[in-house]
């Protein structure tokens, strides 16, 4: 019966409205490098000290090799890479971060340590969340994390593959979404798109690429 | 032990020996997919085998692959928000809220009431949807072809509403950074209060079908048994965490939109199969009606779009945000650096780490049931492979 759903003169969706947005980039595109300079921005949100006895203990414990910060309510650690498997399984053990949301990277080409290593934890029975961060050089490796949450096996295989950061004590460590023999590591800020397009043109099709 | 006997007992199967099992056999390794029908998309699972019994799977991924994170670093935040949509393209709604959303915490602004209140009735919408859509080829995959027709006729209501309100069905690009676009069509209060009276009824009739259906039953119960303490370690969410006996959902856990303000229940199951995990989205494809009929009864009045300025240009930090998808926990981690272009942005898919579950949920199994297994954790390869 969807005849019944069917409201008695459908209106059709607001035709006259997509119009003016067609036009809004083209005219906030010009008008886009003035207004910084005009208002004078406001930094935003900066990033205060978090305190909570979890950090307080650890800090106890580690000293000056962690920073607890608070961003926007959210809570991160930013550790040395020398604690990170420490601290790792004590927030899961102790701390009752139960569930590794996500592991993931950035890369920060200019800085000498250029890799910020990410993991964003959650625990069921405190309703909490918090981050992880940790930096790393190029081509240093950082210790896996599968045997303390199962999960992180598809996720490091996903930084390896996207990055190029080798996990030791992985059980499985080879390219996840790329094919095994790709070039290079997409999510690098070097990696170029338009180079890799050129080559792929050049050797599949024979013909100069339109990029 | 002859073979017929053998068929359902895996107490005397040897897994870690497979030469010692009932056919003496050695272990056969066969390929399923990428091009198969049963894996919902371009999923290859290369299957060990003893017999037709699973001794192991490993799966390939990563054939959908487009790079969306690489593409969210070379376009503006506005820009962005259309990809999203392709990434879970049956929930293509939830995606846009979680991204909006993720941008909005970013940028320290906040949707206005009543633009929040047309979210989560989209956004449950388009949660039905993509449990019917679920439902019919789950049940097709194990061989129930008339729940597939049922679902695809009444999803196409949602889609319709979906039409109306942005123009689009699928792929609906329905919110913006800071609100909605579109006000909300003359009518559409009537149209998703028509579409719930449809279909309660419509609901009922899925489960004439299937809950007590005998093939049903012994397709699915006790199949693919999770508990709740691997779910937990495996990072799985959503419908299959919550079947498992796990009561959490981030609606309730961590309220985003406006979902604090809707009285609903979570629907566990207790035993982490496939047929609990049926029951779970059933149950939750009817909790989704009631929250739509508390938002669309009492949507406020007020501007539709936040005050969010033209060009959005975040301030340096970091933020993660995620939702409730249909199939998970949905995450963005957006890092920016000040600029138009999100320096990095991670988005966590539920798709890709509830599959991660496969391997322990099939091992023991038959081949039929890898079929049944793959569909009840509601995979889109579209998410997995982004």
């Amino acid at each position: 019966m969807p005849e019944d759903v069917k409201s008695p003169a459908p209106p059709p969706p607001p035709e006259g409205e997509p119009k003016p947005t067609a036009e809004k980039p083209a005219a906030a595109a010009p008008a886009a490098p003035a207004k910084p300079a005009a208002p004078a921005k406001p930094a935003g949100p900066v990033p205060v000290p978090w305190t909570s006895p979890l950090v307080e203990k650890y800090r106890s414990q580690y000293g000056s090799g962690l920073e607890a910060q608070t961003y926007l309510g959210q809570n991160y650690l930013t550790v040395d890479r020398a604690l990170i498997p420490d601290i790792l399984r004590l927030l899961r053990d102790e701390e009752q971060f139960d569930y590794c949301v996500d592991v993931t990277a950035v890369h920060y080409p200019k800085r000498e340590k250029q890799f910020d290593v990410v993991w964003i934890l959650y625990s069921f029975p405190r309703n909490e969340r918090m981050r992880v961060k940790t930096q790393i050089a190029d081509g240093a490796s950082i210790p896996s994390c599968v045997s303390i949450w199962a999960t992180a096996n598809w996720l490091e295989r996903e930084v390896y593959d996207m990055f190029g950061i080798k996990f030791d004590g992985h059980p499985d460590l080879k390219r996840i979404l790329l094919p095994d023999g790709w070039k290079g590591h997409p999510l690098r800020k070097d990696y170029g798109i338009l180079q890799q397009d050129q080559e792929w043109v050049q050797i599949n099709l024979g013909i100069e690429s339109g990029q | 032990m002859s073979i017929r006997e053998s068929t359902n007992d895996v107490s005397n199967l040897d897994l870690d020996t497979p030469d010692k099992t009932y056919l003496d056999s050695n272990e056969l390794i066969i390929n399923m997919g990428p091009q198969h029908p049963a894996t919902h998309g371009v999923l290859r699972v290369i299957l060990k085998l003893d017999g037709e019994r699973v001794l192991g799977t490993e799966c390939v991924i990563g054939y959908l692959h487009r790079g969306v994170e690489k593409i969210a670093e070379n376009r503006t935040y506005t820009m962005f928000n259309p990809y999203v949509d392709r990434m879970d393209y049956v929930a293509a709604v939830s995606n846009g809220l979680g991204y909006c959303e993720a941008v909005e915490k970013l940028l320290n602004v906040e949707a206005p009431a009543r633009a929040q209140y047309i979210r989560v009735i989209l956004t449950e919408l388009n949660r039905i949807a993509s449990h019917q859509l679920w439902l019919g080829t789950h049940a097709l995959d194990i061989g129930a072809m008339t729940p597939l027709f049922y679902t695809f006729r009444d999803r196409e209501e949602i889609l319709k509403i979906f039409e109306r309100y942005c123009g689009a069905r699928l792929t609906t690009h329905a919110f913006r950074i800071g609100g909605c676009q579109y006000e909300t069509y003359a009518g559409f209060e009537k149209d998703v209060n028509n579409f719930l009276t449809f279909f309660a009824p419509k609901i009922d009739e899925y489960e004439t079908l299937l809950t007590t259906n005998r093939i049903w039953l012994e397709r699915t119960k006790n199949v693919g048994v999770i508990s709740g303490e691997d779910a937990i370690a495996l990072g799985v969410t959503g419908p299959v965490l919550r079947a498992s006996g796990v009561k959490w959902d981030l609606r309730k856990a961590q309220p985003y939109a406006a979902y604090s303000k809707f009285d609903f229940e979570i629907p566990i199951g207790e035993n982490g199969d496939t047929y609990d995990r049926y029951l779970v989205r059933m149950a939750e494809m009817r909790q989704s009606m009631r929250i739509i009929e508390q938002a669309v009864n009492s949507i406020p009045e007020g501007p539709i779009m936040g005050k969010v300025p033209k060009v959005i240009k975040p301030p340096v930090g970091e933020i993660y945000h995620s939702i409730e998808a249909p199939k998970g926990e949905l995450g963005y981690f957006i890092v920016s650096d000040g600029s138009t272009q999100p320096y990095r942005l991670r988005v966590r898919p539920p798709s890709l780490v509830n599959l991660q579950a496969l391997d322990i949920m099939v091992r023991g199994l038959l081949v039929a049931d890898v079929v049944a297994v793959i569909g009840t954790i509601d995979i889109v390869l579209g998410e997995v492979d982004r």
